[in-house]
């Protein structure tokens, strides 16, 4: 009897070890698969917001609160998988490294942009516009035009990654990534600019 | 739907009786519980006939201690030992309380711990157990008129409440005897009823302002999902801060000394309280205190409070932002707390997002209707497929790296439940070990921010610098706590932690308090907790075997089935055989981890599977 309850308690030890060798659960869908449609950089927001909470009203931990602790544990890392995948797909940036790592681009590799000069110019260019405005008259507007002119960019980077990704240049695509980034995180500082003088 | 017992959508497995759940509203001036009758929310009042419960315990030198109304009356007389506002100190650190101490005159001690707590006649408490107070006279009073236990209880928070807080807040629900289905963010509740009660889509913006604590949340609200898009506010703000504002204006024009011994201190502030809530309805208030009289007009009220006032609405004008929402966007606001009573917050909120404030629902009770709401939902009483609540986390949570910085690892309002994973290497030959300290704040340095937890990781194998993979995953669950799992790759060696916050308290305390309180009682708790452990196996058996029915071949191989099939059999002979509610509950956990695997293939086998052969306008209309 205690012979039998101990074989037990370790072959499902060992399986639960064995489950687990990699870590929490895994849920084995790529992110676009999640949503029932094929990666691609065109994705319909409104459409998958859609999707996004039909699934969120099955599989979020809401729906489990009266279940058993493994239930709810499951729940928790589904509804965060499905939080994850949209927060990814919904976001320019985040979507076009996901489709880069879905083609087994490394998105953590040095980047080659800063050979191109012109672009570190205009980097360079960019930020001091930034660092100047608090101290400048009107800097309301020079803000807005700021902005607008990041904002312009950042779509053209889109437009070139779409294109480049389309047509399976790869590396090419990675650089747009990379300058993407750059353009995201200055639209961030502009936001936080905003914000301070906003208080001050 | 179970996950182990998956049913055609719209199908409950099996008819279940109604079960009893409640909404709590655990407020910093006045808590309320509510529950839903006939499909309406409503507030549940005492004997007397009165919802609101003053959040005061007294703790009396001689016979018991007492909440409410009653605890209110020792206020003035016996102040060191009323503990008034104590939500204000839940989840905090001495630090903390030593910038409130001017504010609440209570003898403060440490533990051993460090941790704050109030010497009263009673000795030392926590802030913990002062809640529990609170809440065991609302459950009490629930189940006297609802006749009969509870399940379950959906507590409110401040949407504000950083991980610390709000892990207090779920200690006093488990000191008080209570099932917690759900932390609320206040804002959400507020939401809910409002929502539900007006048909409302769209977005909305909810400004809420108690006794302790400013909230705002932006929330998109369509067919019946409830989408929180950002939440802001401050932990330490609220219509106490105008009485003291008043009360430092009665202290000068009165002309006291800074130094005032506690009754004084408490005079002042209920009268500046008094004049404050008159000020609603006149405009102006004539003032008695000791020897002196004189005038408060609103005029004056309105510039002692406009900066604390301002402080809001730069919160307002930062949650838009980080909803991305444009201020004319806004649909519908609406207005929460007692404290919105105040002419000037409403003025200055109309004014601010350029629409009328909803106010159709009482303020006091809004939060506790909401909560009610989504308890009944929670609790399985209602086909909860037409509202679903998405909340966000409201501080952003991070690591300490080196040279004392902080990197973000989850930011600010992103959708919960979240899971990120951060590898990890050594950065010294041999090194065996790794310490994590993780944060939550939006500053730069790990000293602006709050410290949440400390953890190791031991028994890395020995390796070369840079050798060693540790992969670190934080989980915030939806109620906003995080969890920590961190492993080394190469060796799979785990340390899983669940956080403790750096100013709560630690498991045994709780379970030594829970000891105590239950030690009278004790025989009833045994066998109550047995036939909750019973209940439970019961239905796990069921729905294991089910699920084995349906998808064991697909999903499992020879080996998992027969595994499952052995720790079903010994679950179902220990079920039988003991009376020992630990026995049985380890081997429901033991059950519970060997099927984790199962679940969670059903799971993602159910997630592709959930929109394969659906039309989009089915999905649309569903």
């Amino acid at each position: 009897m205690w012979l039998r309850r101990e074989l037990s308690r370790l072959t499902c030890a060992l399986l639960v070890k064995n489950s687990q060798s990699d870590g929490p659960l895994n849920f084995s869908s790529d992110f676009f698969a999640v949503f029932s449609i094929s990666p691609s950089w065109d994705v319909d927001i409104d459409d998958l917001g859609v999707r996004y909470r039909k699934l969120q009203q099955e599989f979020h931990p809401d729906r489990y609160a009266t279940k058993s602790d493994t239930e709810k544990r499951v729940a928790v890392q589904a509804a965060s998988f499905i939080n994850q995948a949209f927060d990814t797909l919904k976001s320019p940036l985040k979507r076009a490294q996901y489709l880069l790592t879905l083609e087994d681009i490394d998105i953590d590799q040095e980047t080659h942009i800063t050979s191109d000069t012109g672009f570190l110019m205009r980097q360079i260019e960019l930020r001091e516009t930034l660092s100047e405005i608090s101290n400048k008259e009107n800097y309301w507007q020079n803000i807005e035009t700021l902005r607008a002119d990041v904002e312009s960019t950042y779509y053209e980077l889109q437009a070139e990654f779409k294109h480049q990704y389309e047509s399976e240049l790869f590396d090419d695509a990675f650089n747009a990534v990379a300058k993407m980034q750059f353009f995201t995180k200055l639209l961030l500082e502009i936001g936080q600019l905003e914000a301070e003088l906003e208080d001050a | 739907m179970a996950l182990l017992q998956i049913s055609e959508p719209g199908q409950s497995p099996q008819p279940h009786q109604r079960r009893q759940a409640v909404g709590i509203d655990l407020g910093t001036t006045n808590s309320l519980v509510a529950s839903v009758r006939s499909g309406m929310a409503e507030t549940l009042p005492d004997e007397q006939g009165r919802h609101l419960l003053p959040s005061v315990v007294h703790y009396a030198s001689q016979g018991p201690s007492c909440v409410g109304n009653e605890a209110a009356e020792h206020n003035i007389s016996d102040p060191l030992n009323t503990i008034l506002s104590v939500k204000r100190l839940l989840g905090r650190g001495l630090e903390d309380v030593k910038m409130l101490g001017n504010q609440l005159p209570y003898d403060f001690q440490t533990d051993q711990g460090g941790m704050p707590k109030i010497a009263t006649a009673c000795g030392l408490v926590s802030p913990i157990q002062v809640s529990a107070e609170i809440l065991r006279k609302l459950v009490s009073r629930a189940e006297v008129s609802l006749g009969g236990a509870l399940d379950g209880a959906v507590i409110t928070v401040p949407a504000y409440f950083d991980e610390a807080q709000r892990q207090a807040t779920k200690d006093a629900a488990t000191l008080a005897g209570v099932k917690v289905l759900r932390l609320l963010n206040e804002p959400t509740a507020a939401a809910i009823a409002y929502g539900l009660d007006n048909e409302k889509e769209g977005v909305i913006a909810v400004y809420d302002l108690g006794g302790g604590t400013f909230d705002v949340s932006i929330l998109r609200l369509s067919r019946g999902v409830f989408e929180v898009l950002a939440t802001g506010g401050d932990s330490a703000l609220g219509g106490d801060d105008f009485d003291h504002a008043i009360a430092e204006w009665l202290r000068q024009q009165v002309g006291m000394s800074e130094s005032l011994n506690p009754t004084e201190q408490r005079i002042l502030l209920e009268t500046a309280k008094a004049a404050k809530e008159e000020l609603t309805d006149s405009e102006s208030v004539e003032i008695e205190i000791l020897d002196w009289s004189g005038v408060l007009s609103r005029d004056v009220m309105d510039t002692l409070i406009d900066d604390l006032l301002n402080k809001t609405i730069r919160a307002c004008r930062r949650s838009l932002r980080d909803a991305e929402i444009a201020v004319d966007k806004i649909d519908t606001v609406v207005l929460v707390g007692g404290s919105t009573r105040t002419l000037r917050v409403r003025d200055k909120v109309a004014e601010f997002f350029g629409v009328e404030p909803l106010t159709n629902l009482d303020p006091d009770r809004v939060v506790a209707l909401g909560a009610a709401l989504q308890a009944e939902v929670l609790i399985g009483n209602k086909s909860g497929d037409e509202m679903l609540l998405l909340d966000v986390i409201p501080l952003s949570l991070g690591i300490e790296t080196m040279g004392g910085l902080i990197e973000k690892i989850i930011h600010r309002n992103t959708t919960i439940p979240v899971a990120k994973a951060q590898e990890f290497t050594t950065f010294k030959d041999g090194q065996t070990a790794m310490a994590v300290h993780i944060l939550q704040g939006e500053r730069e340095l790990v000293d602006d921010c709050r410290s949440l937890a400390r953890f190791e990781l031991r028994g890395i194998p020995p390796m070369v610098a840079g050798a060693a993979k540790i992969r670190v995953t934080y989980q915030v669950d939806a109620d906003g706590l995080l969890s920590v799992t961190a492993r080394e790759l190469t060796s799979n060696v785990e340390s899983r932690i669940e956080v403790k916050p750096s100013y709560g308290l630690a498991e045994d305390e709780i379970t030594q308090m829970l000891q105590d309180s239950f030690s009278h009682a004790r025989d009833d708790m045994q066998a109550r907790v047995l036939r909750e452990q019973q209940v439970d196996a019961d239905r796990m058996i069921q729905d294991l075997l089910a699920a084995l029915k349906e998808d064991g071949d697909k999903l499992l191989n020879t080996e998992e089935i027969q595994c499952l099939q052995v720790a079903v059999k010994e679950l179902q002979k220990i079920r039988v055989e003991t009376t020992e509610h630990r026995v049985l509950a380890r081997q429901i956990e033991a059950v519970g981890k060997t099927s984790e695997t199962f679940a969670a293939r059903r799971m993602d086998a159910s997630i592709k599977s959930a929109l394969a052969g659906h039309s989009l306008d089915e999905i649309e209309q569903g």
